[in-house]
């Protein structure tokens, strides 16, 4: 019987080396080469073809969303290679045209296919667990909330994200992008700040999937990081005191090199080493697939993400979407309400505001629905200039 | 020239001796680096650049870049602009250069009339006739009209001699433009065709013309099965008026066809299920080397033996009309994924590249070539992964040769700049006296700055757009170093220009 994966406490690159970033116009993008290539795991693309795709998540619960794409993961228990999927068959969906709409239904973001094969919706399986944090709504029915919340929860639950191609020049730095050899996944920075990272399992893998980077969404604050930001010149040093020889040269190159991986990955130090919240969705022989969220810090970049780790505690799989301002605000917010059992009075004194400062707080995020009328309307009297 | 030009000003005169005075800066050396660099790098864009897209540029910018260029050097610095059409740059750049020359011809100075219009006229001559064809009808399109262009355009259609006929059939639509912007009289332009030629350009079609190609095409024109003894180009025309299909069009044009014709058909002739015999003898070097990159991996695998036997009997060829012989030569070939160029110049860079691997490989007594992910046979190199410069050349200068060629596009990444530094440190520390002399070839004209990217500043860039023109491009590496003066690269110049006018027989 494999080892159990264990459960992601935070993402580290062990197995995997930082190699120096490839600059053009905004973005940056950082190559991530593995050592040791697992023959046992592959990780395949297949294009939907729909313009919204309506995925059953459980009995009651639908996710509604454009998916261009999904992922299918092929492992092997005893470790025997993986070989490739050409002739398999494959399940397309139930697709249909509505009104000119090409809608697609799904069931469930993580589907078992085969005995040894299993489809993942990438990113949307973060982003559904991100929509569905104290998705019930109130555990304890106090009078502030409105009908709505008590009976629905916070249904319906909307999140705006941007695709990669809105992205200011992505697509060129995508294409013109030299991929390395024993590449595996991509550090993505938009005007310096970490955007996406994406990792795979092997370096076939990645060539494949290397444009799917463009199809996925990001956060809305990239738009502007995109348009209006810009990057640095990183130089690289050689200290000639230390040369005498040409194996000193060699020793120093390498020097330069492990700079280069420890800088960059000081630049993502808002993913790497920072406690996470996961949960584990699925377990496929020694892999264990997880979902996870960086713990919500209103002054920094925050991210959500799903990760496939190995019986070694290995990243096989990673893609992480970055959290706009907007969308952190939002879940810190109900994160404190449900820490303090849904009573909105004792949220405000804890956040240092008035109860009527606190309810502007949640209309201005896009909660207002969940407050009862009379209270949202008394909250604004007390907010009008006298 | 801009202090010849102050004389006139004396007031600005005596501002350059006040400035001069007060600042002990050697103002008349700094012009001269600066036109020196201009030159430099003028030359090095009139060597690489087409006007084409490239792998990180776009055509638009590409030819806004270039042609800025152009006119900058043509305002400072005419004279040796025009002797630039001796110094081996691209056809393309030489009628940019003839047609700036042409439009501009009443800023030229009285004692230099007579070399520009030889040059013009020389380098017009040796142009392959489609593009000097194209130049002289794009003559009219600019607009120039002037008795020095018209009289250099009657000059090139007289000297066609016996080939008039031909090239009076094969580029018909562009001698007609050139012979009615001239006003050229063509009852008298040539005295075997007489007034048999202003009928044919201008349909005035007679029973019978008696010059043969005249007739040829005329019968072509109305029937088609008489399409098949004229030019490929005028009978592919033809065969789509007459509706002849592809595959059977190629199959009977085949014996027409020339070595270009046929490389250049290759795919497309594949796709209508025709087989064109190319004769990879009859190509130049880098077109044969481009031609084996556009085969597949099999079929390279297949016909390894054979290949390699062409590019090396090609190389030969190359070396015994450019004698060039070399000690213990390295070279650094980039093959990253830039290598692979764009839909415009597919997979040039590193075409070049390995045409280069195959001429040093010929010129020189011991050779190693050191790519930059290793490939186990040179003929099977594709446009793979990513720009690691640093490693081959730490692996060359181990290997300790005389001469380190580097063809690269100069888009370094892995690390970004690592190049330049390691080769500071090794310069200033092991290698003071430069007992290895590094030259860094660039296929590809950086449009953003007008330059070649360069890898560092202690190696010259020079510009390279065919491997046969290696040789004169190690010579000109000299001056890219920024060692050799202005003076230096002038009777350069001068002497090639010397050499240009020697070797150009006028008389066809």
């Amino acid at each position: 019987m494999a080892r159990k994966a264990p459960l992601l406490e935070e993402i580290s690159l062990k197995g995997l080396e930082i190699a120096p970033s490839q600059v053009w116009g905004n973005i940056r993008l950082v190559p991530l080469l593995r050592q040791n290539v697992r023959p046992d795991l592959r990780l395949f693309k297949r294009d939907y073809h729909s313009d919204l795709t309506i995925v059953s998540v459980d009995k009651r619960t639908r996710y509604f969303s454009c998916i261009p794409h999904g992922l299918i993961l092929h492992w092997s228990e005893d470790g025997q290679p993986v070989v490739a999927t050409g002739g398999q068959l494959l399940t397309e969906g139930n697709v249909k045209d509505i009104a000119s709409v090409k809608m697609q239904w799904l069931q469930r973001m993580v589907k078992r296919e085969t005995k040894q094969s299993l489809r993942l919706l990438p990113l949307h399986l973060a982003m559904e667990g991100f929509l569905s944090l104290f998705f019930g709504g109130p555990s304890v029915a106090w009078k502030n909330y409105s009908k709505q919340a008590l009976s629905n929860g916070l249904s319906p639950r909307v999140e705006w994200s941007i695709s990669g191609r809105s992205i200011v020049q992505l697509n060129h730095a995508l294409r013109l992008f030299e991929i390395h050899d024993r590449q595996v996944g991509v550090l993505l920075f938009v005007s310096e700040v970490l955007a996406s990272a994406f990792v795979v399992p092997t370096p076939t893998d990645y060539r494949a999937l290397h444009t799917s980077i463009l199809e996925d969404f990001y956060g809305e604050t990239f738009l502007y990081h995109g348009l209006y930001g810009g990057t640095s010149t990183l130089n690289v040093e050689i200290d000639a005191e230390q040369v005498h020889t040409l194996d000193d040269l060699k020793v120093a190159l390498k020097q330069v090199r492990s700079d280069w991986a420890n800088f960059q990955g000081f630049m993502a130090s808002n993913l790497l080493n920072v406690p996470l919240q996961s949960k584990r969705i699925y377990r496929a022989g020694p892999f264990s697939l997880q979902r996870f969220m960086t713990t919500l810090e209103l002054k920094q970049q925050n991210y959500i993400g799903e990760a496939i780790l190995d019986d070694h505690n290995q990243l096989q799989y990673l893609k992480i979407y970055g959290l706009s301002a907007a969308q952190t605000k939002r879940a810190y917010l109900l994160k404190q309400i449900a820490a303090h059992n849904w009573n909105l009075e004792r949220t405000a004194q804890s956040e240092n505001d008035t109860l009527a400062q606190f309810i502007y707080r949640l209309e201005k995020v896009g909660f207002g629905y969940l407050v009862n009328n009379q209270l949202r309307e008394q909250a604004a009297k007390e907010r009008r200039p006298t | 020239m801009a202090l010849a030009s102050c004389a006139s000003f004396p007031q600005v005169a005596a501002c350059y001796v006040g400035i001069a005075t007060l600042v002990t800066v050697d103002w008349a050396k700094r012009l001269e680096q600066v036109a020196q660099e201009d030159l430099v790098m003028f030359i090095n864009a009139c060597l690489t650049c087409t006007g084409q897209r490239e792998f990180y540029d776009d055509a638009y910018g590409q030819k806004v870049s270039l042609d800025f260029l152009h006119d900058y050097i043509l305002g400072n610095y005419r004279l040796l602009y025009c002797r630039t059409l001796a110094a081996g740059i691209n056809h393309f750049n030489q009628t940019q250069i003839i047609l700036k020359l042409l439009a501009t011809g009443t800023q030229t100075q009285t004692q230099h009339r007579a070399e520009e219009n030889q040059l013009i006229t020389a380098t017009l001559h040796n142009l392959p006739s489609q593009r000097a064809w194209k130049l002289l009808q794009q003559i009219r399109e600019h607009g120039i009209n002037n008795r020095r262009a018209r009289a250099i355009a009657k000059q090139y259609v007289t000297t066609r001699g016996e080939r008039l006929a031909f090239h009076a059939v094969k580029y018909r639509s562009k001698l007609r433009a050139i012979a009615t912007h001239n006003h050229l009289n063509l009852k008298q332009i040539n005295s075997e065709l007489g007034p048999e030629l202003g009928d044919f350009l201008y349909r005035h079609w007679p029973k019978h013309f008696n010059t043969p190609l005249f007739e040829e095409f005329r019968r072509g024109f109305y029937s088609a099965s008489n399409i098949y003894n004229l030019p490929f180009t005028v009978a592919e025309g033809l065969a789509v008026k007459h509706n002849i299909p592809r595959e059977r069009f190629l199959q009977n044009i085949e014996g027409q066809m020339t070595a270009g014709e046929k490389l250049r058909l290759q795919k497309s002739a594949g796709k209508v299920k025709a087989k064109l015999d190319l004769n990879p003898q009859k190509l130049s070097l880098t077109k044969l080397a481009l031609y084996v990159l556009s085969l597949d991996l099999d079929i390279r695998k297949q016909r390894q033996h054979e290949l390699e036997q062409l590019l090396q009997t090609s190389a030969h060829k190359t070396l015994r009309k450019v004698p060039f012989r070399l000690g213990r030569v390295a070279a650094v070939l980039d093959r990253s994924y830039s290598s692979s160029g764009s839909s415009e110049k597919r997979r040039r860079p590193l075409g070049i590249a390995l045409a280069v691997h195959y001429l040093l490989q010929a010129a020189s007594q011991n050779y190693q070539p050191f790519w930059t992910i290793a490939v186990p046979e040179p003929l099977i190199v594709t446009p793979y992964g990513q720009t690691n410069l640093v490693d081959p050349i730490l692996a060359a200068i181990a290997w300790q040769p005389d001469l380190i060629v580097i063809v690269s596009d100069g888009w370094e990444n892995d690390p970004p700049g690592g190049f330049a530094e390691l080769l500071r440190v090794y310069r200033t520390k092991l290698d003071p006296k430069r007992q290895i002399s590094i030259v860094h070839c660039n296929p590809v004209f950086n449009a953003n700055d007008f330059t070649l990217k360069q890898l560092s500043s202690l190696v010259p860039t020079v510009g390279l757009r065919d491997a046969e023109e290696l040789p004169v491009v190690l010579e000109f590496a000299r001056f890219a170093e920024g060692t050799a003066s202005l003076t230096e690269l002038e009777t350069y110049l001068a002497s090639r220009v010397q050499h240009l006018l020697a070797s150009t027989n006028l008389q066809e």
